[in-house]
């Protein structure tokens, strides 16, 4: 069954064409890897997918609540993580002077049980809400071992953890496809190892559908079942891990082409 | 469920208490009429201060007008009490609710906008107010001010003790509106704003809807306080609200600690008290403000509350941690140094 689509999508930046003519059909259940050299427009993807930038042309469609596919082009960021589709950013986006859990909290905000009107009134449904997000949100931090720290200040985090804790709150808006921006970005080779179990992990008990952005690619090539390579704004391979890996015009696109003369 | 009950009776029960302790003080004169006054007029610079440090502390969109719409209020209320005869009570609620329809109209356009145009618009905004309130002569008595607007009473004893009450209440509504609202979702909503606008959007949060809230709410509250502020003063008059005030209410803001509910609180009663006791520097008096300002950015840039590590009084947390038997514990050493 098809959760995400992306039909033909570009978007111009002035005279620059970031994204030509992208195609993307997510099955739900897939772990789908998207890589390619810097400046090919990889986050630009995740930014037009999750309504940060509206496509010049081109069409988006999100499986909602109700198991339809539906348009979600036009989008705003927050609707379309309404509908279930949540992001972590490539550059460290946390509320960096709210501690962890709060950070966790406010991603369960759009799904609370009570108004502002039971809030400054502090009605019983404020009370039993509160008690809820707080029990789930706990839930989440200890997932991933981060509850006895959910008092810190996020940037008193180990930068690790802070990776981690980006996860923790996409997981709080309760999506059902996770889209992951460099996750193992600046991490030792063992912390990469221990992400790929927690991202196989993490599909496994919350079903997810999961879109990642990687450069390591120990880490691609080890959980995604299928890759989209990236270059200049255009998709010029796609398929299994181990197809990509002999790809030619993928070997050309990270290594550079050799010079004629020399040939 | 039962203890949140409970440590809400005692907090309302404290701030009762509270309430009839210092309008008493007050009454007997044991608090005498000037002090009486500078807390009044304190009180109401709080209760603005804490609108504008709702939209520039809380949600991080700074706003330079607050004075344009204190003046909304002020004229508003003045108006309905002495061409329409209103009760002070819903003039001073209309003040207010004009108010925030004036905020609601400059957020809608400006609060799209991602920045600090909201502060050059605001900026402009309370401009505007000053000079259509020196031209609407008819409603404002244009230049020479407003004069005859009617006390809360005209008893030269209740006089004091009516306008500390009404401002008591005030302030202490708005004071528990925004706490609550603050420490809840909505509240974490806003606030995420201020730390990180692109992800909260990502995180699900409607930034334009709670910016625009929150503003509103801002202008409604800084209304309410110039609503108080016509009938307690008597006279108004537009130079009042030019942008040296609105510049007060964010020092006062800035200087309690952005954010920071209790630091607003202290440095509003504290900033009015001091305006007061150095009247004898004459015009020197505006130098110290930017003096203690400069000091404090460079010693505690976080604010007053900086200094108790940025966390604000609450009645109702010490409520519910205040335990009569660990202090008795204390005072006997030998029993607690035992466990």
């Amino acid at each position: 069954m098809t959760v995400l689509k992306a039909e033909n999508i570009s978007i111009l930046f002035g005279g620059l064409k970031a994204v030509s003519n992208f195609n993307l059909e997510l099955k739900a259940g897939e772990l789908v890897g998207l890589i390619g050299p810097n400046g090919a427009g990889k986050t630009t993807i995740f930014n037009i997918l999750t309504g940060v930038y509206t496509p010049t042309s081109g069409s988006i469609l999100l499986q909602g609540r109700n198991d339809s596919l539906q348009n979600v082009t036009k989008f705003q960021p927050y609707q379309i993580t309404g509908l279930g589709m949540a992001r972590t950013f490539q550059n460290i986006r946390l509320f960096k002077n709210l501690t962890v859990l709060d950070n966790v909290r406010i991603a369960t905000h759009f799904n609370t049980k009570y108004t502002i009107f039971h809030s400054i009134l502090r009605l019983p449904a404020f009370y039993k809400e509160e008690q809820r997000i707080k029990r789930r949100c706990k839930e989440l931090l200890k997932i991933f071992d981060l509850e006895q720290k959910s008092d810190e200040l996020a940037k008193n985090l180990s930068y690790g953890e802070q990776r981690k804790l980006e996860i923790v709150r996409a997981l709080a808006t309760n999506p059902h496809i996770l889209l992951l921006d460099e996750p193992a970005a600046g991490m030792n080779p063992q912390e990469t190892q221990d992400l790929m179990e927690l991202i196989k992990f993490i599909k496994e008990k919350f079903n997810l559908t999961i879109l990642l952005i990687e450069h390591d690619m120990n880490l691609v090539m080890g959980i995604c079942q299928r890759i989209i390579v990236l270059d200049y704004g255009q998709v010029i391979a796609q398929g299994k891990p181990a197809e990509i890996a002999k790809n030619p015009r993928v070997i050309k696109a990270y290594l550079g082409k050799e010079n004629e003369n020399d040939a | 469920m039962n203890k949140d009950r409970k440590t809400n009776l005692i907090s309302f029960l404290i701030i009762l208490f509270g309430f009839i302790l210092t309008t008493g003080l007050v009454a007997f004169r044991v608090i005498d009429e000037y002090t009486a006054q500078i807390l009044t007029i304190g009180g109401i610079n709080v209760i603005i201060a804490l609108g504008l440090n709702l939209i520039s502390g809380f949600t991080g969109q700074l706003a330079l007008g607050h004075a344009g719409f204190m003046a909304v209020g002020a004229y508003t209320t003045a108006a309905l009490i002495m061409k329409l005869n209103v009760p002070i009570f819903p003039a001073i609620l209309a003040g207010g609710l004009v108010s925030a329809v004036f905020g609601l109209l400059i957020g809608l356009p400006a609060l799209r906008l991602h920045g600090d145009y909201l502060a050059i618009v605001t900026l402009g905004f309370g401009e505007i107010i000053r000079v259509i309130m020196v031209n609407l002569s008819d409603i404002t008595g244009g230049p020479a001010g407003l004069k005859g607007i009617p006390p809360f009473t005209t008893n030269f004893f209740w006089r004091p003790v009516l306008s500390f009450a009404l401002v008591y209440i005030f302030l202490v509504l708005v004071i528990i509106i925004l706490n609550n609202l603050i420490n809840s979702s909505p509240g974490r909503a806003i606030i995420s704003i201020r730390e990180d606008e692109i992800a909260a959007n990502a995180m699900g949060i409607n930034v334009f809807y709670f910016k625009i809230f929150a503003f509103t709410l801002s202008a409604f509250i800084a209304g309410l306080g110039g609503g108080i502020y016509a009938p307690f003063f008597g006279y108004l008059n537009p130079n009042m609200f030019n942008f040296q005030k609105s510049v007060e209410f964010l020092i006062i803001v800035v200087l309690g600690g952005m954010g920071n509910i209790t630091g607003t609180v202290l440095a509003g009663f504290g900033l009015t008290y001091l305006q007061e006791i150095l009247r004898f520097l004459k015009d020197y008096r505006l130098v110290i403000y930017p003096l203690i300002l400069v000091l404090m950015m460079l010693f505690q840039p976080a604010g007053l509350m900086g200094f108790f590590g940025n966390k604000g009084f609450s009645l109702t947390r010490f409520v519910r941690e205040f335990n009569p038997k660990k202090i008795f514990r204390m005072k006997n050493p030998g029993k607690a140094g035992e466990k």
